[in-house]
């Protein structure tokens, strides 16, 4: 039993409520000892039920659960060596933040002045000294949250789960808690599972990021190959930053094909990783916001840009560090440009300007 | 206006509306509108209808021996107060009262216990459980001298002895039950189920969870079903009437008394039963006051 290895493995895990309706359905997946992963989707998706598997707090319809290469199904949270910090932290409203932290220990037999004493030294890990004493009603959410965190860390699990552990806050403390709990992964080296539906949370956090609909996983990797490289459409549109646009397929030459549009132009498309397309296939692909440059009609396109979509400029929103220009590029699809605030200033749109949407043909991205 | 309140940064739309919002509200300054001064009025009036009464009769349970059942007050002594404790005609007050007090703590311990387990068994939906709900609940539509009356006659059929402590205990219950119940369930829509899911996860035991997070968390909740179940029998008349048998509990002695009993000491036990009651229901209210306190001490920042 005296096993560190915080590595998961979950195989054809299915969960089912009402035994009609899969809520998660056939999920694969392996998490390396010590990661950092998030699964994210939209609610409803099955990330949460999925964490609540691992956790031992729902039992799965059909699947295996490893954990450091055993089966945990059917295991209660301690045996597996897990704990969950829940979403609204659900700390104990009697007790202080002293015995909130000591209660693992209290119910595992320990002493009490040896708990204490194991209590005060997590206490101090999470810079909660001062405010030992407090009801956990006396704390603000930042604060209750260490206290959660702690709780759950006392017992040197290998796995820790958090549900949603940042929503209960507001913006700014959300950015600032983030650092903390990566902070305290790094130092704890156990694996953490973090369920979330904000894409920005997730990237900024994840070794690995799990994207799910509807109880299935659409693609799980290392967080800029997900960001970056969208596998289909749903992934592309959820993660965010991609203009998604279809069409059918022209012509095939060699690495790249054309992909006939909506548009005037063809738009020219390197094959990349997607292994054949043929002539007539209907074909999504993806190209970052960022990367897409705006040059007013006659002008000339910026060196490596073939592909160029007359547009009409539908909205403007400054964000600071760039200006996002809205476009009717496509129809019925939202199609945006990030432009460098700098470059944006230098020769300024305003809303109904016609522009040529461009980038260098090399950044499309095909879908699957 | 809006137009221009729309277009103003907040802190300014405040500053313009706010003086305005004040005037209207409040014409002079530490005025009041009259319409405080009549619902004032309201009020003492409620109070002295729901106090007078009481009132009365401690009053003129101070009487001295001459004292009568009518005002005016005669003189002022203890004696009805010693004359309803020596004097074999006023009844079996001391007896009575015994009984009344030991029933009720019975009462209040079964009611307590299976509030909490009822309440526990509510937790989580199940089959039926509307319908078991309202069979918990349902006796207490049932007239009390006619559930009572039933008790008493099943006992009857039954070959039972009818006693304050078998079928007016049963009588009782069947009151004091349902009440529990239902506000052991307001209690418990307070408490969050993640605490218990919490302590699951900690490693508690199914019994820890009850005894370390659960019952400390709901004590307040469960020392007011407490004084629920206590003064619900302490006080009850229409069931016992027909199944306390021929020992007889205090609300069916005091009865008796007004019938046969023409001096002020019904009044000075009137009195004295009250002084009971606030004394049970100052204990229930510190309890609660201390559980906080308690918590307060442990927790001071």
């Amino acid at each position: 039993m005296k096993n560190d290895r915080g590595d998961i493995e979950l195989a054809g895990v299915c969960k089912s409520f009402d035994g009609f309706t899969n809520v998660v359905d056939g999920v694969n997946l392996k998490i390396a000892d010590g990661a950092y992963c998030c699964f994210i989707g939209p609610s409803g998706c099955g990330k949460t039920t999925i964490l609540r598997m691992i956790a031992g707090h729902d039992d799965p319809t059909a699947g295996e659960i490893v954990i450091g290469g055993q089966n945990v199904v059917g295991l209660a949270p301690v045996q597996r060596r897990t704990a969950m910090m829940f979403q609204s932290y659900a700390l104990f409203p009697h007790l202080t933040v002293r015995e909130n932290i000591a209660f693992a220990l209290r119910v595992r037999g320990q002493s009490r002045s040896d708990r204490l004493r194991a209590a005060d030294a997590m206490i101090e890990k999470v810079r909660l000294t001062q405010f030992a004493d407090r009801l956990p009603a006396q704390l603000s959410g930042g604060q209750q949250q260490r206290v959660a965190l702690a709780r759950a860390a006392i017992t040197e699990p290998r796995v820790l789960l958090l549900d949603e552990p940042l929503s209960a806050l507001d913006e700014q403390l959300r950015v600032q808690m983030r650092q903390e709990l990566r902070r305290m992964q790094q130092e704890l080296g156990i694996t953490f599972i973090h369920v979330t539906h904000t894409q920005l949370e997730a990237i900024a956090l994840a070794d690995l990021v799990v994207v799910m609909e509807q109880g299935r996983i659409k693609q799980a990797g290392p967080a800029r190959e997900v960001y970056a490289h969208p596998r289909d459409r749903y992934v592309a549109e959820f993660m965010g930053g991609q203009n998604v646009l279809s069409g059918r397929v022209e012509k095939v030459n060699g690495a790249s094909f054309t992909l006939a549009q909506v548009a005037p132009d063809a738009i020219e498309v390197p094959l990349q990783a997607r292994p054949t397309v043929s002539v007539g296939d209907k074909v999504d692909i993806a190209v970052r916001r960022d990367d897409v440059a705006l040059v007013r009609p006659g002008r000339e396109l910026p060196p490596g840009c073939t592909t160029s979509l007359p547009s009409r400029v539908l909205a403007i929103e400054y964000q600071g560090y760039f200006v996002k220009v809205m476009l009717d590029t496509v129809p019925d699809d939202e199609f945006v440009a990030y432009v460098p605030e700098k470059a944006f200033f230098a020769d300024p749109f305003t809303v109904g300007d016609v522009v040529m949407a461009t980038w260098a043909s090399g950044s499309a991205l095909p879908l699957a | 206006m809006s137009a221009v309140l729309a277009e103003m940064p907040e802190s300014d739309v405040s500053k313009t509306v706010a003086p305005a919002t004040t005037k209207a509200i409040a014409p002079s300054k530490g005025g009041r509108p009259w319409t405080f001064y009549v619902l004032a009025a309201l009020f003492a009036f409620y109070v002295i209808a729901l106090y007078g009464p009481m009132f009365c009769i401690y009053i003129l349970s101070f009487q001295d021996i001459r004292g009568g059942l009518v005002f005016p007050m005669k003189g002022h002594s203890l004696h009805w107060f010693v004359d309803l404790f020596t004097q074999v005609r006023t009844g079996d007050v001391k007896g009575s009262f015994d009984r009344s007090i030991k029933l009720a703590v019975i009462v209040t311990v079964i009611t307590v216990v299976v509030s909490f387990l009822a309440g526990l068994g509510f937790r989580k939906r199940f089959r039926g459980d509307t319908f078991v709900f309202y069979m918990m609940i349902g006796s207490l539509v049932a007239p009390g001298l006619v559930l009572g009356l039933g008790t008493g006659l099943l006992f009857q059929a039954l070959g039972l002895n009818a006693s304050w402590y078998t079928s007016a205990l049963g009588a009782q219950l069947s009151w004091t039950l349902p009440f529990g119940v239902l506000v052991m369930f307001a209690v418990m829509s307070r408490f969050n189920h993640v605490w218990e899911e919490a302590a699951y996860d900690l490693g508690a035991s199914r019994w820890q969870s009850i005894r370390l997070v659960m019952i400390p968390v709901l004590a307040p909740g469960l020392v007011a079903v407490a004084l629920f179940g206590f003064t619900l029998s302490y006080d009850e008349f229409a069931r016992s009437l027909q199944t306390a048998g021929s020992l007889n509990t205090l609300p069916l002695e005091i009865w008796s008394m007004t019938l046969n009993v023409t001096s002020p000491s019904l009044y000075a036990l009137g009195t004295v039963t009250t002084i009971v009651s606030f004394i049970v229901i100052g204990a229930s209210l510190g309890t609660i006051v201390l559980i906080q306190k308690k918590r307060g001490s442990r927790a001071k920042g």
